[in-house]
Formats: C-alpha cells, structure tokens, sequence
C-alpha cells in the first residue's frame, strides 16, 4: 500500500500541520504519515522578489519522497512565486506525486487584519483539497464553491466549501477504485 | 475538462515555461512549451495553437518580435502574447503595431493571466462557432447550388460570376424547372450584394392589382383592407436583388410601370404620392419566348430591351443528360439527409431509366421523382421500381407513322397531357409552346383533359 506523505517546508506551526492531516486523510484513501520538516532549499529564495521559487521547492520534494509514495504534500509559510506570476497559494504537479501549499497568504495578517484562526484552518483545508485535488487529475472545477475552482484572490479562496462538488467528487471516487499503486 | 484550444509557451527560461505551463495546465489547458524562436516556429506549423505566450527577450536567434512575425505568417489567426521583464513604452508599441494581441509584464497578476487566457478563447469560440454558423449557412445556400458539369451549364456558371458584381438587367430564359432562380441566386451571391436581400417574386401568381402592391407596396387606405403603410419587394429588396419570375405574364400596365422603375431606379407606392428611390438589381426570367410575344405585341420592346441587356438561356435536362447521375447522385444524399431515411445510392438499371427519360420537367421533375423513390424505398438502395412512374415516358426508339400532320400534332399533345396528368402548363412546357396556345388546340382537336 502507498502513502501520502505531508512534510513542512522550513518551520511550520503544528496545527495547520494537523488540520491538513485531518483533511487528507478525510478525503484520501491512503495511510498518512509525515516527514521530518525539510529545509527549504537555498536557490528557492529570490532575493529580487523577496520570494521562493515554487519549481525548486516542488524539485526539492520530488527528491525527498521515499519509494512508497502515493503522494507527497508540502507545507510551507514561505511566500510562493514563479517567474510569471506574482504569487501563488500553492502549486502541485498534475496527475503527478507533487503538491505545494503556502500558508502565507491564507493568514488574515497578510492582508493587514486581525489574525483568524477559523478562516485560517478553512483556507488552509481548501488549499490543501485543491493542490491535492490535482495530483488525482482534477482540473480547476466551474463551481466557485469547489475546493478545485481556481481561486487567484483570497476572496475566492473564501467563497468555496471545505467539500468537493458532487463531480469532482464522483471523480476522485472513480479515480481512489481504480488506484493501484504509485503514480498512479 | 479538457480546453480543446492548445497553448504554446515560448521562452529561453526552461523555469518559466515549465512553471507557467504547470499553472495553466491545473486549469485544464494542453500547454507545450518551446526553448526558442526557431523550435516554436516548427512546433507552430505542426500545431494550430489557439494562443502563444511568447518572451520578448530571447539571447541568440530570433527574439520574441520575430518569432511572433513568423507565427503570425504561419497562424494569422491565433492570439499572440509578448510577455517581457522590460517593460518600455516602444517595445509594447512595436510588439502590438507587429501584431500582438495583448503585452504583458512579468510578474503579473494571477487574475490577470487568467481573465486574458479566458477572454481569448472566448473570443475563439465564438470565432468557432461563427464558423461552423456560416458553413451550415453555406450548405443552405448549397441546396440552391447549380450542379452541372455540362460544358454550357459551365459557361453560363462563369458568365453568373462574371456579371455577379455589375448592375446590368439580366434575363434568363429556360423551359421550366431548369433552375432559372438558382442562376439568379448564383448571380445574387457571387456579387457585391450578396449580403443584400434576395427578393424573389412569382409574376404568373398573382393578379394584376396583386402584383402591383406586392411589387410597390402601398399607402394607408390605398384600397379597401390597406390598414397600414406597407413596403413592397422592390423596397424591401433595396441594395440586393429582385427576382421577378414568369416575366412574360405581366400585363401591360405593370410592364409600364416595371419599365420605369428599371429607367428612373423610383417609383410611387400604390395610393402613394411620395417617389420611392432604390438601389435594385433586376433579374428577370421566362419560360416563354419574348421576342415573339414582342413580335404579337404582347410584351413591350422597350422593356424587353431593357430586361434582355445579358442574357442567360439555360438548357433543359434532356440535353445535358450526362447531368442527371450527378444530380440524382446529390438529390438523394441531400433528401435522404432530410428525410431521415437511409439510402445508399441508385441502382445502375434505375439510372439507366432516368438518363433515357426525357424530363420535361427538368431538374425539379428529376428531384420530385427521386424524393418519391427515397419515400417509398425499402432496402436502402433505389430501384428501377422506385421510378415506375417515369417508365411511360421514357425514350423509345420509335418512328413516324404515315399520319396526316394534325393527327399527330395531336397524338404528341394527348400524350404529353396524360404523362403529365393533365397539368397544362407543365404539358405546354414539354411540347414548347406557351400554355395559351396549347389551349388552343386542345379546344381546336376537342381533346378533353
């Protein structure tokens, strides 16, 4: 039996580590077990945009994930970014092993406001749905209150539910029956 | 779901293609990507990519202006996206005059990429979509299409086209169901006004008084049960084309008023005191011979001069018989389509039988008598029991009995009557004389229908 592993990248709180252990394994039919925190890698920071390379993060997951991997999830409070675009709250392979989550910008302070606690763990779950939605093949959904619909503001990250749609959900149902081992 | 529309990623930046074209493809777009100028290039004639982010700075080779240059000779139609770190007023300036679509710096916006790449394809898809409109619009128009490869037919085809764009009256001329109105339609739409209205009326169906307010139209209590202002065809085909069909049936006072609406382009609505001036082409058409009816005074020679400045005379079916497999070929595809009935083709006896008919009533006969086949069609290909009906008055060799002229003068019309089931005009048709003179003899050899 594969595995999906969740590992922080560089240091991360315990509880966004435990809400999107809950989440994963409310969702995903695989054992879950956690790496040890991995450093994030030093050619991710770019000094120009004061941000981190998701590619090189992803790069540095994709050599850490052992042989029995299912999938494996990255945690990180790190700011994401690739060359094209200004951010990113996560980034993951699709139908590949490899997915990102930031936290940064789930948290109310980013945006100057009272830190949120309930926001934060509902941002954070969604995100996570989303970034492992893609592993599994899901697409960005039409349903802006899908965990898969793309969301390029926090005001759509907030308009979606902590529950796939029926359709993504019916796919991710399809997809687990007929899972058959890594990469798959 | 899967975009049906691929997007090509062109960037010396093995990061930059690689983690926009993850992005993109999270959002279900097919995304290659290309190291250079030159590979994008390539990779464009193989591919019809709906839209090309393309780098502005490319080291080596061909830069982003270039490339996008090439591609746009390739694919004049895709959308073509500079993205650049350096941004400057004169690089966006000479990347849209060059023909970008849009500009972009990097790094922007997630919404931003995502409401252009959306915009775009919504953009193709209405393209798309207008695409497969007009090509449906074109197979209508298809049904009307003259199918021929008679070498006359041929030559008239190209005279249609020739005279498609000049202002000139045409008359064409041709026994019935020969398809005079789709020459003038050929006309009609390999011209200028084709995106004009094309107005046909039926001279022969309607009364004097009738034709006269169709043609003109009329004013408000004209007549009695005239209860509004109401534009005729000449108005309503303003800027396009007015098909006046069976010309010769017009009477004398609408052929004045018809010669000077073709002299002076106005006319006065019926009731109407106010000029009516419209820009229309004329093109009439006759089963009849107006030089004679000129010539018995029954038809004005100044409109006839008028009407017959070029002149079409199409030939009837029985003398372009290597035309009638190819129509009967295109009646049963088109009408089996439309039937909803499956049929494969024609025997070879059952063609057989319709290229030694004689059809009088040309192509529209040919087409009646192939739709009947199609109805009444069992095993999915038509028989020569599907045209039994035509078998009476297919060709026979046969030779002149000794008769006195008269007698087979009307032997040839009761003939003609009963093939048609006594329908006159069709029968007049056949035997080449107009429906009046056929009255006649048919009073003069007391022959009852």
């Amino acid at each position: 039996m594969t595995t999906l592993y969740i590992v922080a990248v560089g240091p991360v709180p315990p509880e966004p580590m435990e809400w999107i252990q809950a989440a994963a394994a409310e969702w995903f039919p695989f054992p879950i077990q956690r790496l040890e925190t991995l450093a994030i890698p030093e050619n991710a920071y770019n000094t120009a945009r004061g941000q981190y390379e998701s590619v090189e993060i992803m790069k540095a997951l994709a050599r850490t994930a052992p042989r029995d991997t299912a999938r494996i999830l990255g945690v990180t409070a790190a700011d994401l970014a690739i060359p094209m675009l200004s951010f990113l709250f996560g980034q993951a392979q699709l139908d590949g092993i490899v997915a990102l989550v930031s936290l940064c910008r789930l948290r109310q302070e980013f945006y100057d406001l009272l830190s949120d606690e309930v926001l934060f763990r509902e941002r954070t779950v969604k995100e996570t749905l989303h970034e492992l939605g893609h592993t599994f093949g899901l697409t960005h959904c039409h349903d802006a209150r899908c965990p898969m619909s793309l969301a390029t503001d926090i005001v759509l990250v907030d308009s979606k539910n902590e529950r796939y749609c029926a359709r993504c959900g019916a796919y991710l149902a399809r997809r687990f029956a007929s899972f058959n081992g890594a990469h798959s | 779901m899967k975009s049906i529309w691929p997007i090509l990623i062109v960037d010396d930046e093995e990061v930059m293609c690689e983690s926009m074209a993850a992005w993109l493809r999270e959002d279900g777009h097919r995304v290659d990507t290309a190291p250079n100028g030159r590979r994008a290039v390539e990779m464009a004639q193989a591919t019809d990519y709906a839209i090309y982010f393309i780098d502005l700075k490319m080291p080596g080779g061909m830069d982003g202006i270039e490339t996008m240059m090439e591609i746009r000779r390739i694919r004049p139609e895709a959308s073509i996206i500079i993205i650049t770190a350096y941004a400057t007023v004169d690089t966006a300036i000479q990347a849209m005059k060059e023909g970008a679509q849009e500009y972009i710096v990097k790094p922007c916006n997630p919404q931003e990429i995502s409401l252009l790449v959306s915009r775009i394809l919504k953009v193709r898809k209405l393209q798309r979509e207008n695409a497969i409109l007009r090509k449906k619009l074109s197979r209508q128009y298809n049904r009307f299409d003259v199918i021929t490869k008679n070498a006359r037919m041929q030559e008239i085809l190209g005279l249609a086209r020739d005279i498609a764009s000049l202002r000139s009256t045409v008359l064409v001329r041709g026994e019935s169901g020969t398809g005079k109105e789709l020459v003038a339609r050929a006309i009609h739409y390999s011209g200028d006004r084709a995106s004009k209205p094309f107005i046909t009326v039926s001279c022969a169906a309607l009364t004097e008084t009738l034709l006269e307010s169709e043609l003109f139209g009329y004013e408000k209590g004209a007549f009695t049960g005239a209860g509004g202002q109401t534009r005729g065809k000449f108005e309503l085909a303003d800027g396009g084309t007015i098909f006046l069909d069976e010309i010769g049936d017009i009477s004398p006072k609408l052929q004045a008023d018809l010669l000077r609406v073709l002299q002076e382009r106005c006319f006065y609505r019926v009731g109407g005191t106010e000029e009516v001036r419209v820009d229309v082409r004329v093109i009439a058409a006759t089963n009849k011979d107006l030089a004679q009816l000129v010539a018995e005074g029954k038809f004005r020679d100044d409109l006839y001069y008028r009407l017959n400045v070029i002149e079409i005379k199409i030939p009837p079916l029985r003398e372009r018989r290597e035309d009638i497999p190819l129509l009967a070929e295109h009646f049963v595809e088109r009408i089996s389509h439309e039937l909803d009935k499956e049929v494969s083709g024609i025997s070879s006896e059952a063609l057989k039988v319709l290229i030694d008919y004689d059809w009088p009533g040309n192509v529209r006969e040919l087409e009646n008598a192939i739709e009947r086949a199609i109805v009444t069609c069992r095993n999915g290909t038509l028989e020569e029991g599907g045209f039994s009906a035509l078998r009476v008055g297919a060709r026979q060799p046969w030779t002149v009995p000794d008769l006195p002229l008269a007698e087979l003068e009307r032997q040839a019309i009761v003939a003609a009557l009963e093939r048609r089931s006594g329908n006159v005009k069709e029968a007049a048709a056949a035997l080449g004389i107009d429906r009046s003179t056929l009255y006649d003899k048919l009073k003069r050899y007391e022959i009852r229908r």
